[in-house]
Parts: C-alpha cells; sequence; structure tokens
C-alpha cells in the first residue's frame, strides 16, 4: 500500500467519524417541521422550542448539577490518590493501580447491577444519591488517569525549597503545591464532568422514576418519534462537550503564558 | 512517632477515600450479587435469601440466553476486526505525517467528548428512510423510493464501530509513536523493501497497541445495550438488554444478577488472559 492510499483511508475515516456529527448540526437549523433531510430553510426555530421544553430544561438541570458534583468528588478523590501514588513509594503499587482502574475494567452494565441490587438491599433507594455515587465510581479511574499523567511532569524540589525555608507542609501544600498542580486538577475535573454529562448505560439503571437527564431524555424522545428538538439539543450538546475541553485547553495555555509573562518579569 | 513511620503512612491516608469507595462501591456490591444470584424469587416477586442453582441453569442451559451471548461475542468480535481495519492505517498515517500530528490527534479525540447517544442517533439521520443517504440517491434518481436501512445487525456493528474506532486508532498510535524509526532504515539497508520491513518490523513491534485497542473494542463492544436498542431491530438484542430486561422491565433481580455476572466472567476471563500475556500497563498508556 503506497503513502498516498493510506492518506486517501485517512481521510475516508476521519470523514466516517465526523459526517454524523455535521449531519446534526446541519439539521438542527433546518426549518423543516420533521428533523430529517431535505432541508427546507435555516431557522433558528428549534433552539427557541427547545428553551421553552419543560422536560428538556428541568433535563439539563439534573445533568449539570450530577455533573458538578461528580466533578467535584472525583476530582477529590483522584488528586489524592494520583498525589499518593506519583509523589510516594507506595508499596503494591501496580496492585493498587489495578484496584483504582477496575470500575473502568468492569463493563458498566455489570457495575450498574450490583452497585444498584447492592445499595438497594441496604436500604437506598433509585434516587439522586445512587446517581451520584455511580457517576462518582465510574468517573474516578478517568480522572486518575488523567492527573496522575499530568503530575508527573511537576517538579518536587520547588516544594522542598519552599519546606526548607521554614514552611509548614499545609502551608507548602495551599501555596506551593496546589496552583502548580491546577492545570491538572482541571483537565481532571473536565474529564469528570464531560462523562458524567455523557453517561447513560449506568444512569438507566439507577435512576428513580420520572428524573431524567440530558441523555435518558433524549433516549427516552428517540423511542416515540424523532422531532427537530432532538436535533437541536443534540447540536448543542456538541457545543458543550465539544467545547468545553477546546475552552479548557484555552484556559490552560493562557495560564501558562500569564505564567511564563510573570517570570519574565 | 518517627517521622520515617509518618512518611509511611502519608500515601495511605491519601489513597484511603478512593479505596474506600471503590470498595464499597464495587467490590463489595460484585460479591453481594454473586450471593443474591443464588437467591430466588418467589412468587409474589419478592426476594428470599436460599442457596438454588436455578438462576445459574437458567442463564448458562437456556439456549435463548446462549444464542444472544454468541450473537453478541460475535458483534463484538466483528467490531473489533472493523475497528482495526480501519484504525490501523489512519494511525499509522498519524503517526508518521510530517504535518500537524497534535491537531491530527485532537480532532480525532474530538468524537470522544460528543455525546455517545447522539453520535449513535444520527445514523438514523444518515441512514433512515428520510435520512441524508436515502434523500441523495432519490434526488440522483437512482432509487424510486427510500430503502430501509436501518435497525439490522449491520447498523448495530456500524454505530459500535462509529463509537469504538477513536480507542483502536490511539492505543495503535501510541505503539507506533514508541518504535525506534532507524529499526526501519536498518531493515531498508538490509535490502528490505518498504512493505516488507513494514510486516516484518514495524506491524509485529505494534502488535501491543493492536491488542490493548482490540480489547478495549471488544469488551467495550460486548458490553452495551444502547447501541443495539438505537440501532437494532426488535431481534438485534445484545446481552446487556437482556440484563437491562431483566432487571428494570421483568424486576427479576437474582436473574439479573446471574445474568450480569456471566457477562462479567466472559469478559473478565478475556481482560485476564491480556493482563496475563501482555500486562495491562499498555492499555493505560492508551486511555490517558
Amino acid at each position: 500500500m503506497g503513502w498516498r492510499a493510506i492518506q486517501i483511508w485517512t481521510v475516508l475515516v476521519y470523514l466516517f467519524m465526523f459526517l454524523p456529527i455535521v449531519v446534526v448540526v446541519l439539521l438542527s437549523f433546518n426549518d423543516s417541521q420533521f428533523g430529517s433531510f431535505p432541508m427546507t430553510g435555516v431557522s433558528l426555530r428549534w433552539f427557541e422550542e427547545l428553551f421553552q421544553n419543560e422536560a428538556i430544561l428541568r433535563a439539563l438541570r439534573t445533568s449539570l448539577i450530577l455533573g458538578l458534583l461528580t466533578a467535584l468528588i472525583s476530582t477529590t478523590l483522584g488528586v489524592l490518590a494520583s498525589l499518593a501514588l506519583v509523589r510516594y513509594n507506595v508499596p503494591f503499587r501496580n496492585a493498587i493501580s489495578t484496584v483504582l482502574i477496575a470500575p473502568i475494567l468492569v463493563p458498566e452494565v455489570v457495575l450498574a447491577v450490583a452497585l444498584l441490587l447492592f445499595l438497594q438491599f441496604l436500604g437506598v433507594h433509585k434516587s439522586f444519591t445512587l446517581l451520584l455515587l455511580g457517576h462518582v465510581i465510574f468517573t474516578l479511574p478517568f480522572v486518575i488517569l488523567v492527573v496522575q499523567a499530568r503530575l508527573m511532569g511537576i517538579r518536587r524540589d520547588v516544594e522542598e525549597a519552599a519546606m526548607s525555608l521554614g514552611a509548614s507542609p499545609v502551608q507548602t501544600f495551599f501555596s506551593i503545591t496546589l496552583p502548580l498542580l491546577t492545570p491538572a486538577v482541571a483537565a481532571g475535573a473536565l474529564f469528570a464532568f464531560t462523562i458524567s454529562f455523557d453517561d447513560i448505560t449506568g444512569t438507566l439503571f439507577w435512576k428513580p422514576g420520572g428524573v431524567e437527564t440530558v441523555p435518558t431524555q433524549i433516549f427516552a424522545m428517540l423511542r416515540n418519534s424523532i422531532s427537530p428538538e432532538i436535533n437541536a439539543l443534540g447540536s448543542l450538546m456538541i457545543m458543550i462537550t465539544a467545547g468545553l475541553p477546546i475552552l479548557g485547553m484555552a484556559i490552560s495555555r493562557w495560564l501558562s503564558v500569564r505564567k511564563s509573562r510573570q517570570q519574565a518579569k | 512517632m518517627s517521622i520515617e513511620a509518618r512518611e509511611a503512612r502519608q500515601p495511605w491516608i491519601l489513597l484511603s477515600p478512593s479505596l474506600t469507595a471503590i470498595t464499597l462501591l464495587l467490590f463489595v456490591p460484585l460479591l453481594f450479587i454473586l450471593v443474591y444470584s443464588f437467591w430466588l424469587r418467589t412468587a409474589v416477586g419478592d426476594v428470599e435469601p436460599a442457596f438454588s442453582l436455578e438462576n445459574w441453569r437458567d442463564a448458562v442451559t437456556d439456549p435463548f440466553y446462549r444464542d444472544i451471548l454468541l450473537n453478541t461475542l460475535k458483534i463484538a468480535a466483528i467490531t473489533t476486526v472493523v475497528c482495526a481495519l480501519m484504525g490501523y492505517p489512519a494511525a499509522y498515517f498519524i503517526a508518521r505525517a510530517r504535518g500537524n500530528k497534535a491537531f491530527l490527534l485532537l480532532l480525532l479525540m474530538l468524537p470522544f467528548w460528543i455525546s455517545y447517544i447522539i453520535r449513535t442517533m444520527s445514523w438514523i439521520y444518515i441512514l433512515g428512510t428520510s435520512g441524508a443517504l436515502n434523500t441523495t440517491l432519490l434526488w440522483l434518481g437512482l432509487i424510486d423510493e427510500p430503502i430501509q436501512m436501518l435497525y439490522n445487525e449491520t447498523t448495530v456493528i456500524l454505530g459500535l464501530v462509529h463509537f469504538l474506532l477513536p480507542f483502536m486508532v490511539l492505543n495503535v498510535y501510541v505503539s507506533l509513536e514508541g518504535i525506534d524509526r532507524t529499526l526501519e532504515d536498518a531493515a531498508g539497508s538490509l535490502g528490505a523493501t518498504k512493505w516488507q520491513s513494514f510486516l516484518q518490523v514495524v506491524l509485529p513491534l505494534s502488535l501491543p497497541g493492536l491488542a490493548a485497542g482490540s480489547l478495549l473494542c471488544f469488551v467495550l463492544g460486548a458490553g452495551t445495550y444502547i447501541t443495539p436498542a438505537v440501532l437494532g431491530g426488535p431481534r438485534d438484542a445484545m446481552f446487556a438488554n437482556l440484563v437491562f430486561e431483566a432487571i428494570i422491565t421483568q424486576l427479576n433481580w437474582p436473574l439479573g444478577a446471574t445474568l450480569s455476572l456471566l457477562l462479567l466472567a466472559v469478559l473478565g476471563t478475556l481482560v485476564m488472559v491480556y493482563n496475563h500475556f501482555l500486562g495491562l500497563g499498555q492499555l493505560m498508556k492508551g486511555l490517558s
């Protein structure tokens, strides 16, 4: 196979990945009643209808709160665990790492069933709490993997310098380590939020009746008929989920540029 | 307490919240459903503690479950092979491209961030009776009325490939990047053609990445129930759909527990075999 053929193949693979996404965004601006082709005109009406749809707005609120809380808890746990793995000589490191990523090695359906049945047995019924616990356990390994990778790049001697100048470990953590950690923490939190915001497999098992997140709301709407509002919602979600990481990268770039400018002064 | 002892305790303090959470919310629940799978559902619908092999007998011997399990493994296997065939050349291109690699990778990562349900649903707009493909074919005059292309095994595989392809490309890319380029030059200077040096040097060295990508595609593919629910017909149920049916629709929890453990056993064996030969380290490289 020549290089040219590989090049064309790659372009086709990228087209395959992006075509469906482009179609959703395109259709969300379609004026037609039916949410499908042909395009009859460009309009924002489905976005307007979307923001008047109570069910969708409620799902959006649930997803946002759930995602933010998940990110908060998962990132806290994940950053602590990553610090232990990167900064210390932990005995049984491999075994511990495997345990920490176990939630992604177990198929999500199995995780969902196990957690649901166990907590139900303990008297915790399908509820927001169950959803939150599920999302935390499912996102934790991803946070640990991402934060650990970022932490490797932080040099330890800066902290040691602070301590040798008389700062207490707690002072050192808050005034030296944490600021240096910020990009890693932000990356972990963003990852946790996005995964939580997108999760449907576990969520369908854990959510109480009547409560919907954005993905389960879309899933429920798909079962009836395709309404053009789904396209607008899909388009919006593409912008949120694809826009957030790009925003995150822009911010971390801005921070590092600002930092290097400060250092230059 | 001595400084050494404090130093030795610190990592455990940092690790304990995560380890506790995973133990209480994953390992204990898994043990619990193992016990639960031997319990029985009574006629009134309650579950009572017992030791019965009935659920396991049903799950293992009932041809209905067996066929769906085999079908699930078949779909996951086809998906994995298609992902490898599509993904390997693309990963090779990115690894060897002279242009902006970071941009190509970022572009490939983008679908990762885009909602799984939206990506799955989007195929309806492409292949549905009023989808892009049918509309185009009608407009070109190649067909007189829309063709039903959706809701069969092929569309389930298509949806899965679309979902899993980035995992494959990333893993292969990571292992291709790790190959010392001078090895290829050496093979070339010893008289190997480009194709020979690829087959005998690059391909074998990239097998760990290919294996990691394949494992991820297979395990994630075999555990899914959203894709067959959205893109499959009534006869395209996969094993996870059975679990969902048992737990959510029929409320037969002991059976649901048994079925999910069966799925875990099959996929877990695969992960264990993989871990034995290649180690999970490669997998984590691709994930982070």
